[in-house]
């Protein structure tokens, strides 16, 4: 579907110009130099990818090349010229002109481009009649076409709809048709789909990608995930600290990265096409980025970096390496490979094996991720692998049928039967009937003693709310929850109060789940002092360290407040809070996915490592399937309240039998732009219905190419297909 | 706003770069005049019998209706009594009543829908749709009748203030409490195993009184206003008290003897300004957004 690769021709004079663009904000405590000397052009059609972690540089640069900046930033020196014209001599409503009709913008939350109070067909309209080029009539007629280009189904309806009734992939794609109403020459994207789900981000990339190849539009795409750059990009930016470390051809720097901040983020995530059992944990460099009032004078990421030398303490230059490949390396540009990191300071350092591995999957004539992880022969682990990575017992044959094998883990912990929650919506009016939300409905879930269990669905289908009842944060309307042996599903809150010692929580944001009134201290003696552990002052004082010791932050910082510490360190408090009562079990709902990709590999590792110390056992709840399968010894895949697949995570990903399964998996995408290009995409199409009126029958079979009026009548029951291997679907394994 | 929408973006290139001290000044210069006066009109409340050699209620018939001079500064009433001195004393009135009627008012309204949200349920439902009830009239107007009913004098005034008072209250903490109640960090406190009533002091409520005290500052200039609007229609205060009300009112059809009703009215209209110049300040200050500015 993506087979020719956008924009990929001989090289095109440049539709947009940056040389040495310095942004600096002038805050009280003192000059940040946001971007520092960023150089780079698009070319007419080209697909430009920009990645680095947050804070990096990417947002301010986006905005800069609109002059969208509010005090106190400012562009303090440098060239911005778009289609030969300097940016930045342009008057007022010369830049007005610029920001509708040549360059557009996209934000990851569209409704800070879109006016909550305006129906669409007015911000539309406007935009278009504001250059002059349109009448009302025609433009109005031309929104219509635009929206459905866009993918909306009933662009009539939708012009005349506000943004607030959409949900967030379809306000894109009215944010899209905004950006796109004036043809302009370039499309800058601001993590367009970090806030969407992998299904409708695979919808909105190709429709990037389609805009790129009919009109032919230049596309900037800032995004901190690799996989997300592979398939539309040709060329890639990777910044750090807000300057550029790595240029280069999107294949060159995802497959063979020569700047070890690059190579970090490339190896900091789990993928698909690569077998997770090799090596369980990830590369994760330690460290934060540089304070930006303080940057490091030499190379700025020397205080990180695993392949330092004694020539870092002075400033690189970014230079040519190769054909079209820079790197701001002293390494790298003494010619020096990154692949062997195996002296590296690296707390993590039997990955090297896995570097190794690197392009493995991605061998020519290997199609599509799902033909690709089917075809894999198994393989046995190698014994160093094992030694490191898999602690636990693991069957050794990989094979899909596995018959024959003892369950690994024996004694079920949580058993969750049919449980049920549906929410009372507010009524509409005063005799309307209530109607209900039918969050989690009717879902069996079996966690044994030390293993651990992903959750995967898409947003809105249940997973929070799932969590929430087995820790009984809600209640439940009906089923049974059996937490060692308890029933629990409608004890009273001080009967459950004491199991709570066993049953713990680390929460999604990282800013929300922290009191910010309160210290680490007094977040971390809370628990203690609840359940009666520690009671003398003494006795907190020293347990607390002890906490932040085991989360690895510093163990004197416990009269910190949790606003004096990064998202990762927040997250680390977080999980120390939850094991201040030394609990067997732990319900994660997505905790890392607030997080950039090397902190999120940070926590991961952190959490393996807690798991493999402390006998943890966890419900870890994801929408990004690569974690999942990474982390995870089986899979529950949740649709619209209802459990859709279950299975050992080798057999989901290797032979899934729900068709909605087989959709997700290849939506993820991958970060190796050759596998990206030659990949296979089953595209799902549309969003979940309203868990207000779930489809009767299955409640999949709006979206499902397989649905037979059986499937509309008759809701399929959870059977076992194979050992270990669930699905709820009269045509299992049929797609 | 649009993205594109000009009147919200700055020419950041061409913008000056104001210095800390500029930033602060423009940040809470104004809050800074507003808690002067507030002050200045304390320390007069406590000192009054410092400030002038005249009682308040010191009736002299001979001296009616004098214009400001050196010996009465604001000049006289109809009775003879000192303006300048009634004026120092009504400010004890006036700010007295108008913290009495707010703080009770908003631990009331507090504590009503703090809990309502907490219980939800039957309870929350009575109790919301009896806010409604009560904010579904005027207020002045409410207060009026309810003072009415219940006679002339302060305390009744203040009775018939305060339940006119509450609800607004009630309703912003009800608010303010289902907010907080659904943070991620209100369930771990569930989920740590405390109780309800320790959620809800330690968690909840520290997390919610901003925009509370917000409310409460703004509103002091308010129930000020109505207790003086209420005595300037002969409720409120029983003669000869000194009240700025219905000083304003008994100078009402003197119009050539202006320094009567004028002067009062002033501080009613310093009073008001200090509270609300006060208030924004203390928005601005409790809102992490416009403190980076
Ligand atoms: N407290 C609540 N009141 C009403 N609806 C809710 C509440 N919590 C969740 N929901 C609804 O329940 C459904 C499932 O939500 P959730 O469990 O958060 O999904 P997920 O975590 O998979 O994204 C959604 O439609 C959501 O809007
Ligand atoms: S210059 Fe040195 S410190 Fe900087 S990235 Fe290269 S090897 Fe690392
Ligand atoms: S039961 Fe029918 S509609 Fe549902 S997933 Fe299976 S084939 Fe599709
Ligand atoms: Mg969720």
């Amino acid at each position: 579907m993506r087979a020719a690769a956008p924009g990929r021709t001989a090289p095109t004079p440049a539709v947009l110009a940056v040389s040495d663009l310095r942004t600096q904000f002038f805050t009280d405590a003192g000059v940040v130099r946001a971007v520092d000397g960023v150089s780079f052009t698009v070319g007419a059609g080209e697909a430009l990818g920009i990645v680095g972690e947050s804070g990096s540089g990417k947002s301010v640069t986006a905005q800069s090349l609109m002059r969208l900046l509010e005090e106190p930033a400012r562009i303090v020196s440098g060239r911005i010229h778009f289609q030969g014209r300097d940016v930045l001599a342009m008057t007022p409503s010369e830049l007005r002109k610029l920001r509708g009709a040549g360059m557009a913008m996209v934000f990851q939350d569209p409704m800070t481009s879109l006016n909550p109070v305006l129906r669409i067909a007015r911000q539309l309209v406007e935009t278009m009649m504001a250059h002059g080029s349109f009448g009302e009539g025609e433009a109005t007629r031309r929104g219509v076409k635009l929206l459905g280009r866009m993918g909306i189904t009933t662009p009539e309806r939708a012009i005349n709809s506000y943004p607030h009734q959409f949900s967030g992939g379809m306000r894109q794609r009215v944010a899209l048709a905004m950006g796109m109403s004036n043809e302009p020459a370039l499309l800058i994207a601001d993590e367009p789909t970090t806030a969407l789900d992998v299904t409708i981000q695979a919808q909105i990339l190709e429709l990037l990608s389609e805009l790129n190849r009919e009109f032919g539009t230049a596309i900037v795409l800032i995004s901190h995930d690799l996989g997300v750059i592979a398939g539309l990009c040709s060329r890639v930016l990777v910044m750090y600290a807000g300057e550029v470390v790595e240029e280069g051809s999107a294949e060159a720097v995802l497959s063979d990265p020569k700047h070890p901040y690059s190579w970090a983020l490339v190896n900091a995530v789990p993928r698909l096409d690569r077998d997770p059992t090799a090596g369980k944990r990830l590369t994760a460099i330690e460290g934060a980025p540089p304070d930006p009032l303080s940057e490091p004078p030499g190379c700025r990421f020397a205080p990180r970096c695993p392949f330092r030398i004694e020539r870092c303490s002075d400033h690189p230059e970014l230079l040519e390496i190769g054909p079209g490949h820079k790197s701001r390396c002293w390494v790298t540009q003494a010619g020096a490979s990154l692949e062997l990191p195996a002296t590296a300071p690296l707390s993590t350092s039997p990955v090297a094996g896995e570097v190794g591995l690197a392009t493995e999957g991605s061998e020519p004539g290997e199609g599509g991720i799902v033909a690709l992880v089917r075809s894999s022969p198994p393989r046995p682990i190698s014994p160093s692998g094992r030694a490191f990575g898999a602690p636990k017992e693991r069957p050794t044959d990989l094979s899909h049928e596995g018959r024959g094998e003892e369950p690994p883990f024996p004694t079920p912990l949580l058993e969750v039967r049919g449980l049920v929650k549906h929410f009372a919506l507010p009524k509409r009016g005063f005799f309307e009937p209530h109607r209900y939300v039918h969050a989690v409905d009717g879902v069996d879930l079996t966690v044994k003693r030390g293993e651990t269990v992903g959750l995967v669905g898409e947003s809105g289908c249940g997973k929070s709310t799932l969590a929430r009842l087995i820790l009984r944060i809600h209640r439940p309307d009906s089923g049974s929850i059996l937490f060692e042996g308890n029933e629990i599903a409608q004890a009273l809150p001080g009967t459950i109060r004491p199991l709570r010692r066993h049953l713990q929580m680390v929460f999604q944001d990282p800013y929300a789940s922290l009191n910010s009134r309160m210290t680490v201290e007094q977040i971390l003696d809370e628990p203690l002092r609840v359940h009666g552990l520690a009671t003398t002052a003494a006795e907190i004082r020293e347990r607390v360290a002890e906490l932040l010791e085991i989360v690895r932050l510093d163990p004197k910082s416990g009269a910190r407040f949790p606003h004096e510490f990064s998202g990762g360190q927040r997250q680390r408090i977080s999980i120390a809070r939850a094991l201040a009562v030394k609990p067997s079990f732990i319900v994660a709902d997505e905790p890392i996915s607030a997080l950039d990709v090397n902190i999120q590999a940070q926590i991961l590792n952190l959490m393996l490592r807690l798991q493999e110390e402390l006998g943890l056992t966890y419900l870890f709840i994801a929408h990004d399937l690569a974690v999942v399968r990474h982390i995870s010894d089986r899979v529950v895949v949740l649709y619209l309240g209802k459990v859709a697949e279950v299975a050992p995570a080798k057999d989901l990903f290797a032979a899934p039998l729900h068709p909605y399964t087989r959709y997700l998996i290849s939506a993820v995408p991958i970060p190796d732009a050759s596998i990206e290009r030659r990949r296979e995409r089953l595209r799902l199409a549309g969003e979940p219905p309203s868990a207000v009126a779930p489809p009767s029958g299955c409640r999949f079979r709006t979206r499902c190419p397989l649905a037979q009026p059986i499937c509309a009548e008759t809701p399929p029951l959870l059977a076992e297909h194979r050992l270990g291997h669930f699905a709820a679907c009269h045509f299992a394994g049929q797609f | 706003m649009t993205a594109f929408d000009q009147g919200s973006v700055t020419l950041a290139t061409f913008a000056p770069v104001r210095s800390k001290g500029q930033r602060w000044r423009r940040r809470y210069g104004v809050a800074a005049i507003g808690a002067t006066i507030i002050l200045v009109w304390f320390v007069i409340a406590l000192a009054c019998p410092y400030l002038t050699r005249y009682g308040p209620d010191a009736v002299d018939v001979s001296l009616r209706l004098r214009p400001p001079s050196a010996a009465h500064w604001l000049g006289t009433d109809e009775l003879g009594r000192d303006v300048f001195a009634r004026l120092l004393y009504g400010s004890r009135i006036s700010l007295f009543t108008g913290f009495v009627v707010v703080l009770l008012g908003a631990a009331f309204g507090t504590l009503v829908g703090g809990a309502a949200a907490f219980m939800r349920g039957r309870a929350e439902e009575l109790i919301m749709r009896l806010t409604d009830l009560v904010l579904c009239f005027p207020p002045i107007i409410l207060a009026l009748a309810i003072a009415a009913a219940l006679g002339i004098g302060t305390t009744n005034t203040i009775i018939a203030m305060l339940v006119v008072w509450w609800p607004k209250f009630a309703r912003l903490a009800h608010s303010l409490v289902l907010v907080q109640r659904s943070q991620e960090y209100v369930e771990a406190a569930v989920v740590i195993g405390l109780k309800p009533a320790r959620i809800l002091a330690r968690h909840i409520i520290p997390n919610a009184v901003g925009p509370l005290i917000v409310l409460v500052t703004l509103d002091l200039g308010n129930a000020i206003i109505t207790f003086a609007g209420l005595s300037f229609l002969g409720l409120g205060v029983v003669p000869p008290t000194p009240e700025w009300g219905s000083m304003v009112a008994e100078g009402r059809e003197l119009v050539e003897q202006w320094w009567v009703a004028a002067f009062p009215g002033f501080a009613i209209l310093s009073v008001v300004l200090g509270f609300n110049f006060l208030g924004d300040g203390v928005r601005d200050w409790l809102d992490p957004k416009a403190r980076q500015r």
